[in-house]
This record gives C-alpha cells, structure tokens and sequence, in this order.
C-alpha cells in the first residue's frame, strides 16, 4: 500500500530559500523563480523549505506551492552540514528529484555535501532554464564566465546551484500553504566561535549595483568619495586586487579571479584598468561602467559605457547629479 | 602531522580560450597550463606547516601524464611527496571519489583544495571529498591555524568573515588570505633540482559512474563598442544607465 502511496505522489521540485535574520535574501526569491520555471517544464508543484523565517508565505509571490518550515534553535548560525541534513530531509520527504539552491557561499559550502548525501549529480553556476528535462540538460558558466557549459546530469535526483542575478526574479503568484518541519539535526564537528559583518553595509554577493576602485585613486584616504557614490546608489564598496594587496581597503572587498566573484546588475570601475585576472571576476555583472584616465585602459573594450576622464573630477561631479537625479525619482 | 594539498591543473588565466571538435573540448594547444591559484595559496600554507610544525607534505591531482610538469612545480616549490591519479578530471564527483581513495589510503589529516578551480569553477571537490571521507569541512578558508588536533578557521561569508573551531581529520576550501599573494614561493634552482629526485608516484583510478556530462562549449557572443560619454556631460551617462540600461 505504502509503495503504491509513493507512486501516485507528485514529484515536487524542491528549494532551498535563504534567509538572515528571519528575512528572506533576494536570492531566495530568484531560486523560487528558478524552481517554478522548473516545475512548470515538469508539470509539477514547487516545495520551498525555509528555515527560521518569519513570514513564509513571501515565496507564494514567486510560485512557491508549498513551504516546509523549519525552527530551531539548533539552526540559528549556518552550519553547511546541519543545514544540508535538513534539506536532504526535506527532498526524502518531498521525494524531490530537482534541487534547486543558489551560488552563495552558504549555498555553495552546503551543496557538495547535500549532493554525496543525496547520490545527487550537481551542476553549479547554471544560468538559465533546463534547455532540456531529458536528459536534464543545464547551460552553466566555466572558465572564469570566459565560456558557457552544456552539461547534463544523469543521475535519479538532480542538484542545480543557480549562479546569482542570472535568471532573475518572475512573479508567480501562488498560494502557498505552509507546513512546519523538523528534521533531525546531525552531530556537528564544526563550530562557530564568533561572526565579524558589518550589518549597515550591502554585501558585493547581495548588491545590485557595485562601485569598486583601483589604484588610480592614488591612496586610501581618497575613498570617501567612492563611499559617497555607493552610498547614492545603495551599493557596495569593492576594489582591485592591488589595492587590498597594498592594504588600502579590507581583502573582503578584492573583486576578481582570486577575489570575490561579482553578479551586479551594475558595476561601476573607477580607476582600474581591467587586468584580465580583475575582468575574469566581474564580468557575469550585466553593465559595466567604467571611469578612467587613459582612453588605452583595457576595460574600455569589456565596458558598456565609459568616461575618460579624471576620477577626481568625474566622481564628485556624478554624486552630486545622482543626488539631483535620486531627488526627482 | 600528513597534509595532502589538491593540485587542480589549469589554464594560465591570460590564456585564449577556445574548442575543439565542434566545441566539445577545451584547446589547449599553446595554452600554459600553471597550478590553480586557489590551491597554490593552500599550498603555500602548508609549507609553513612543514617548516614550523614538521607536517608531511604530498600534493595530488586527478589527471593524465601531461599534468606532471604542475606536481613537479609543486614539488619545486617544497612538497615532498606527488601522486598522480592516473584517469581523466571528468567531473567533479568523479574526481572527489578518486581523491577520497588517495586520502583513505595514505590516512592523511589535513586535507587542503582550492574553493574552486579557475576552468571549471565548480566548487565541489573539497566540500565532496570531507563528505566522501568523514572528515570535518571548512570552506572559503582565509585563516589556518593548527594545534595538536584542533583547527581554528577564519571563514569568508558574504559581507564578513566567521571564526570557526573544528578538529582533524579536517577538508579546508582554501583561497588567497589563507596566505597572501606576497607569500607564494617561486621555486628556485636548488628546489627545482631537489624536486627530479622527490617520488612522483601514479595510482590507477576506481571506477566511478558518471553523474553529469558535459556536452558542449559556447563562447560568449562578442560584446557591443563602449558607449563613451564626455566627462561634461554626465546627465547623459544618468539618463542612459536609467533609460537605456535601466540599471539605476
């Protein structure tokens, strides 16, 4: 009888929606999109689990049918293995064959293990729709979003890491109705001492507009303009890899190959030429701005618009115009 | 203490990328191929734990003959020890199983890759290889600290970091700030002669089935001419970037 149970029961495309304190990241509602975009090629239902969130029923706006809910004290700071035991419990009980989550660093420390646990084949930077569900096959970024990868995962469940602000968010609306979960929470060989995060700023993994900057602004002292402008936008402060080297600005805000990888919307370079191993980390960004003395700059070829000019002279120029700009909107 | 660093055999990021058979293989004629910079930081570090703590040293890589020239590097640079895992990198469960193997047999502690390769990107060896070996995991590691058994491990998070304590046997997602860049070694003659003499050893593969596949390459369709805009004339820059790109 269980066994016939189990045939008959439809099988959802599960998420994993991330939150910080109780409030869903933009990137959890993008993965929802994914997912629904899924379901929809599947015809089948999406089931989100959250865990430790305050409203649930948010993911309902982006196609979400089902929420899992988890709370528990036990999960309050990440832990990649917690966290991928409980969505690994979740896909069991859900009998999920698609798993989608997103290309954070929480989401990409958990997937490799959710992925063994689930005998999973995971592809991870995917960028859009399956092009195909059998066999499921995803178009991912590789070599540094120098070329896009055809790959197809063969295995029974699948694990899609979707890269961030590369599918966007679609409104969906659905009802979802909301479950409470809990699974069983593994012991854990890993603990969290202490977390330093500045909470005021917008981190470069969760910004949709960048400003970053280089050595042509000639010393640290100079940055309160490249504060100022990001500030204007609501963006995130970055920087070149040179100028963390030289201890100008923190190596949390080196952008590039070695550095943090960046998927803005907007990114704005002022003073920075573009080495290769820089324009390797920014470029899955969609606009690309770049203000910079010498016209011979090589990021004027990667750019989408650029000035030449003198940073100090066009930055101050420009917050002042955003500001006036920002005014009349 | 035995430190096994994974050694990922990569394009030179200057490198032209293009393929091969109707775009199902990377080109690597004329293409340098160098040790991927995530895992030569992690390589580095653990030179200073052969220094200081008297820890072994043996880097590993999944890969055909046409790697070696990257383990001799790495030797060069002061491990003591190479094995070669005699099969192709196909993907990245294929290649955890491979290293779980080299990890299981040689009852190594300290286990140090890369938080990604600069081709693929994948991100998924390390965080594979502590599930496949049950060992503890920490990744997009910036700090490494060793005390007998205990681990303290300062973790990059999006907008922070995180210090974490963990104990051996221990994976660590390695990346730049687990040493900086001032810190990488260039081999120097005595190392690189030292290096011919240090045993390089090639293992056969166990089987693996084949969870994903690639199918093929595209490059990116070539970018449009920048857009420039005078620097007099910023209202023009604002009215394109809320107009016409509609990013602000």
């Amino acid at each position: 009888m269980l066994e016939i149970l189990n045939i008959n029961k439809i099988m959802s495309v599960l998420v994993y929606t991330e939150s910080e304190n109780g409030k869903f990241k933009k990137t959890a509602f993008e993965v929802v999109s994914y997912a629904k975009a899924v379901a929809n090629q599947l015809g089948t239902t999406v089931t989100a689990i959250s865990i430790n969130t305050n409203d649930a029923s948010e993911l309902g706006n982006y196609g979400a049918d089902k929420v899992l809910n988890v709370n528990s004290s036990q999960l309050e700071t990440f832990n990649a293995k917690a966290y991928s035991s409980a969505i690994q419990q979740a896909v069991e009980k859900e009998n999920a064959k698609v798993v989608i989550i997103s290309s954070s660093a929480d989401s990409k420390y958990l997937a490799p293990i959710l992925a063994i646990g689930l005998n999973a084949g995971y592809a991870s930077n995917v960028i859009e729709a399956p092009s195909n569900t059998n066999p499921f096959t995803v178009k991912r970024t590789a070599f540094t979003n120098k070329a896009f990868n055809n790959t197809t995962i063969n295995t029974d469940i699948k694990l899609v890491g979707v890269s961030n602000n590369s599918f966007g968010l679609i409104e969906n609306s659905s009802a979802a109705s909301t479950e409470g979960f809990s699974p069983s929470i593994p012991e854990i060989g890993v603990h969290v001492d202490s977390v330093d995060k500045a909470s005021d700023k917008v981190s470069i993994a969760d910004a949709e507009i960048v400003v970053s900057a280089g050595r042509g602004l000639k010393g640290p002292e100079n940055w309160g303009m490249i504060e100022e402008l990001a500030s204007v936008l609501g963006a995130a402060t970055a920087c070149s890899k040179p100028v963390s080297d030289l201890g100008w600005r923190p190596h949390g805000e080196h952008v590039g190959q070695t550095g943090k990888p960046v998927a803005s919307n907007l990114y704005i370079a002022i003073g920075i030429s573009g080495a290769i191993q820089h324009l390797a980390g920014i470029n899955a960004s969609k606009v690309k701005v770049v203000i910079n003395t010498d016209p011979e700059a090589p990021f004027f070829k990667a750019a989408d618009y650029g000035v030449v000019g003198d940073a100090f002279e066009v930055v101050p120029n420009l917050i002042e115009k955003l500001k006036a700009f920002k005014a009349q909107q | 203490m035995k430190i096994l660093v994974c050694i990922s055999h990569v394009p030179d990021t200057t490198s032209k990328i293009n393929f091969t058979d109707g775009g199902s293989k990377f080109d690597t004629n004329g293409v340098q191929f160098v040790i991927n910079p995530n895992d030569e930081f992690g390589l580095t570090r653990s030179m200073w734990f052969k220094e200081k703590q008297g820890a072994s040293v043996t880097v590993v890589n999944v890969g055909g003959p046409e790697t070696e020239p990257t383990l001799r590097k790495a030797l060069a640079i002061g491990a003591d020890a190479a094995i070669r895992v005699n099969t192709e990198a196909i993907d990245g469960f294929a290649v955890s199983k491979q290293l779980a193997k080299v990890i299981r047999d040689g009852g190594f502690d300290l286990i140090i890759a890369g938080r990604e390769s600069i081709d693929y990107n994948g991100g998924m060896v390390p965080g594979m290889i502590a599930e496949l070996t049950n060992a503890n995991f920490v990744n997009n590691c910036i700090s490494l600290e060793i005390d007998g058994t205990n681990a303290t491990v300062i973790r990059e998070i999006d907008g922070g970091k995180e210090t974490v304590t963990t104990t051996l046997p221990l994976v660590v997602g390695g990346q730049k700030g687990i040493v900086q860049e001032s810190d990488l070694r260039i081999p120097n003659m005595r190392g690189i002669m030292m290096a011919r003499q240090k045993p390089l050893t090639v293992v056969d593969s166990v089987e693996t089935p084949t969870e994903t596949s690639s199918i093929k390459f595209e490059k990116p369709q070539p970018k449009g001419a920048v857009t420039l805009v005078d620097p007099d004339n910023l209202d023009e820059l604002i009215n394109l970037l809320h107009n016409e790109a509609k990013v602000i």
